[in-house]
């Protein structure tokens, strides 16, 4: 039976590229144990998935999640005027600090929401990008429950994974896959200037239950981890004394 | 001046009074040269439909290069009738001629109505004419008539040593010209194109489709000739000439090479969707009807398309730049960016955006990260950096409070400070060194801030700010 098991594997791989990418389950492990439990494996690609940033560490999140969904391929980010001016623009050193390579994010300046919609749906009709992340801020009427509908036929079209990153803005209904309210999330300890740790809260989830953790992304591996405790710095520490006796010398007194 | 004022003996330059002596009711309208001049453009936009190459000749004329273009109309008699009439019929008082040079061509039409020299025969055409037609000096013109040349033939006759001594260098040049023995280089208008294909409505066509599929059919001739020279086209432009004059061009750039009928017909569809949504009225208004359509590459480059596989994989790069494409048509090529690394510690400049579609093929990559560290710069970068208030300790202690956007920040983790020196070879004053320290507030927030100089020896005050938001 594990033969016929192995078998019936072997055979859906090869017929994956005939059959297309629909019948083999496509979901990028984020890295982090509990949230790809959660998620039933990972993050599906080919799907909406909204970010909901209460601060600037928001956006790493999202980043992180388009990196784990793309693996190799080109990221598009879309960013809003607005938005540049608020927050900053996304820089290249940052980005490949990140570990993420510059040379493989396109970034487009849209003038306002009715523009970045509108590229937003015109790159997710492009199947050779990984995945589309779409910084729309504030409440804008055009991105009602019809509009991100239609973001999610567009993403499952083409296979291509689209985070629409949501800035100063509340909860509204919407067709996502998953949703995600994010902030920073404090270091261990006040030594360590460690990598980026999230508080994310999955509050919505298609195929799966909700949860909340902190998440911490390696820059070196581009996954997501559970937090860890940093190691003590070698150096930190004074050298062992080696001449000194094993136990103090009694206080004297005066008598 | 037309014929009538030429029948009232007229002449330009006249002074108004005297004019005014002559022809008792005299319509008087102030100059306005712009005016004039916008429409001699107009004129010259419109003339487009014969040659690509137009340019203005002084306040009044045009000059047509139609080399090679002539046996499309007909042969140059008919061309040149042509070009008269259909300017004619606008209501307009043209004067026209053909001939070998720029110099000649424009001699014979102010004084030889019609004329066609023949390639070599410029100085037999212009033998006759008088000398104001070679365009010189009113001084050195006069000069000649008083030394009894009055036609070119004379002044031809003439030693061109001595010439050149009397008028200098400039005025013989410009009589070889006039016979037809050197040439000006002209600029034309317009860019010229690479490559040109047109189609001739006999019914003016105003239908949105039937525009649409002329568009395609000539985007297929267009990919065809491309295809036999190798090249494909880097820069397109679709011109839309309306039977009352009016033309309208619509460019559309490419990020490599194309030569794909189907993708050049969307690009063009994609920028007048973008062009129509951004002004209130039709772009693509026909009037009466367009009556010709014409698609020009107007640069195109060596294009040699990869020999695709048994498997056929599809091309990735390639749909990602026909997606840079179509952005860029919708929203402007200065919109769809990437980034290029410079070499330069500056933080704001050292990854520079530059338009994906004019983005030069270097090898700078970016500096990789060191393993096992944090992130050292912050995802976010403001344009500006905002000037915030700082507690902190002196000389280059780390920030303990600040207040940034209104809102107090209370430090609880800095790192730095990282110096950054600012290039003093760039700047005459030198700018002062910056200080850099990544902080993290009470709730998890990171930021990059700096100190604008050092203390004690850059400036008594150095004021803080905030550069960028870590992720």
């Amino acid at each position: 039976m594990d033969g016929l098991a192995k078998k019936l594997a072997g055979t859906r791989q090869l017929l994956v590229p005939i059959l297309g990418e629909t019948r083999a389950r496509n979901l990028a492990p984020l890295g982090h144990g509990a949230a790809d439990a959660a998620l039933r494996g990972g993050l599906m690609r080919g799907a909406l998935h909204e970010v909901f940033a209460a601060d600037t560490a928001g956006f790493g999140f999202a980043l992180g999640l388009a990196r784990r969904a793309a693996a190799t391929k080109r990221l598009l980010w879309i960013v809003q005027d607005y938005s540049a001016l608020e927050h900053g623009q996304v820089c290249a050193t940052g980005l490949a600090e990140l570990g993420i390579d510059p040379a493989c994010v396109l970034l487009l300046r849209a003038a306002n929401a009715t523009d970045a919609l509108r590229a937003f749906a015109d790159a997710l009709s492009c199947s050779a990008l990984g995945a589309v992340i779409a910084e729309i801020p504030g409440h804008p009427k055009i991105l009602d429950l019809t509009a991100s509908r239609r973001l999610v036929l567009g993403a499952q079209a083409s296979g291509v994974t689209a985070v629409l990153l949501r800035s100063e803005a509340g909860i509204e209904p919407s067709a996502a896959q998953t949703r995600w309210l994010v902030r920073g999330a404090r270091s261990a300890n006040t030594d360590d200037w460690g990598h980026p740790r999230f508080d994310a809260d999955l509050v919505r989830n298609r195929l799966g239950e909700t949860g909340r953790w902190t998440m911490e992304w390696c820059c070196d591996d581009g996954v997501f981890a559970e937090p860890r405790e940093p190691a003590a710095h070698p150096g930190a520490v004074a050298a062992q004394a080696c001449d000194r006796p094993a136990s103090a010398p009694p206080q004297r007194r005066a008598v | 001046m037309d014929a009538k004022a030429a029948a009232l003996k007229l002449c330009p330059g006249q002074a108004l009074a005297s004019a005014r002596a002559m022809v008792r009711a005299l319509d008087v309208a102030p100059a306005d040269p712009a005016a004039d001049a916008g429409l001699l453009g107009q004129i010259a936009d419109w003339c487009d439909r014969f040659t690509p190459f137009v340019a203005v000749d002084c306040l009044d004329g045009l000059l047509l290069d139609v080399t090679g273009v002539s046996h499309l109309f007909g042969g140059e008699e008919a061309m040149l009738k042509t070009v008269r009439e259909k300017i004619a019929r606008q209501g307009f008082c043209v004067r026209g001629a053909l001939a070998g040079t720029a110099a000649a061509a424009r001699a014979l039409a102010r004084y030889a109505d019609g004329a066609i020299a023949a390639p070599g025969e410029e100085a037999k055409a212009t033998a006759f004419l008088p000398v104001a037609a070679l365009d010189l000096d009113p001084r050195d013109s006069h000069a000649l008539r008083r030394a009894g040349l009055k036609t070119i033939a004379q002044v031809a006759g003439r030693s061109r040593g001595e010439l050149t001594a009397r008028f200098g260098k400039q005025m013989v040049f410009q009589l070889d010209r006039a016979l037809g023995l050197g040439e000006q280089p002209i600029s034309p208008r317009r860019i010229l194109p690479d490559l040109m294909v047109e189609h001739r409505f006999a019914e003016p066509v105003t239908a949105q489709d039937f525009v649409a599929d002329s568009l395609l059919t000539l985007a297929r001739s267009l990919c065809g000739a491309l295809e036999e020279r190798g090249q494909g086209a880097r820069m397109l432009e679709a011109s839309f000439f309306r039977t009352d004059g009016i033309v309208r061009h619509i460019a559309v750039e490419t990020a490599r090479p194309l030569r794909d009928a189907a993708a050049i017909a969307k690009l063009f569809h994609t920028r007048l969707d973008a062009l129509g949504s951004r002004e209130s009225g039709d772009l693509l208004d026909p009037g009466f009807g367009f009556d010709l359509i014409r698609l020009a590459a107007l640069h195109a480059e060596r294009h040699v398309p990869k020999s695709i596989g048994l498997e056929a994989r599809p091309d990735d790069d390639k749909e990602i730049a026909f997606l840079i494409d179509r952005l860029a048509a919708r929203f402007g090529s200065h919109r769809i960016l990437t980034f290029q690394a410079q070499d330069t510690h500056i933080p704001e400049a050292a990854g520079a955006l530059v338009p994906a579609q004019h983005a030069p093929d270097t090898k700078a990559t970016f500096e990789p990260r060191q393993a096992g560290e944090a992130p050292r710069r912050p995802l976010r970068l403001l344009e500006r950096p905002e000037p915030i208030d700082v507690m902190a300790q002196v000389p280059d202690g780390p920030p303990l409070r600040f207040r940034w956007r209104r809102a107090l920040h209370a430090v609880r983790l800095a790192e730095g400070p990282e110096r950054i020196a600012m290039e003093w070879w760039r700047h005459q004053t030198p700018k002062p060194t910056r200080d850099y320290f990544r902080v993290e507030d009470e709730a998890g927030r990171r930021f990059w801030l700096y100190r604008d100089g050092l203390y004690e020896r850059e400036s008594f005050a150095p004021r803080w700010f905030v550069h960028g938001l870590f992720a």
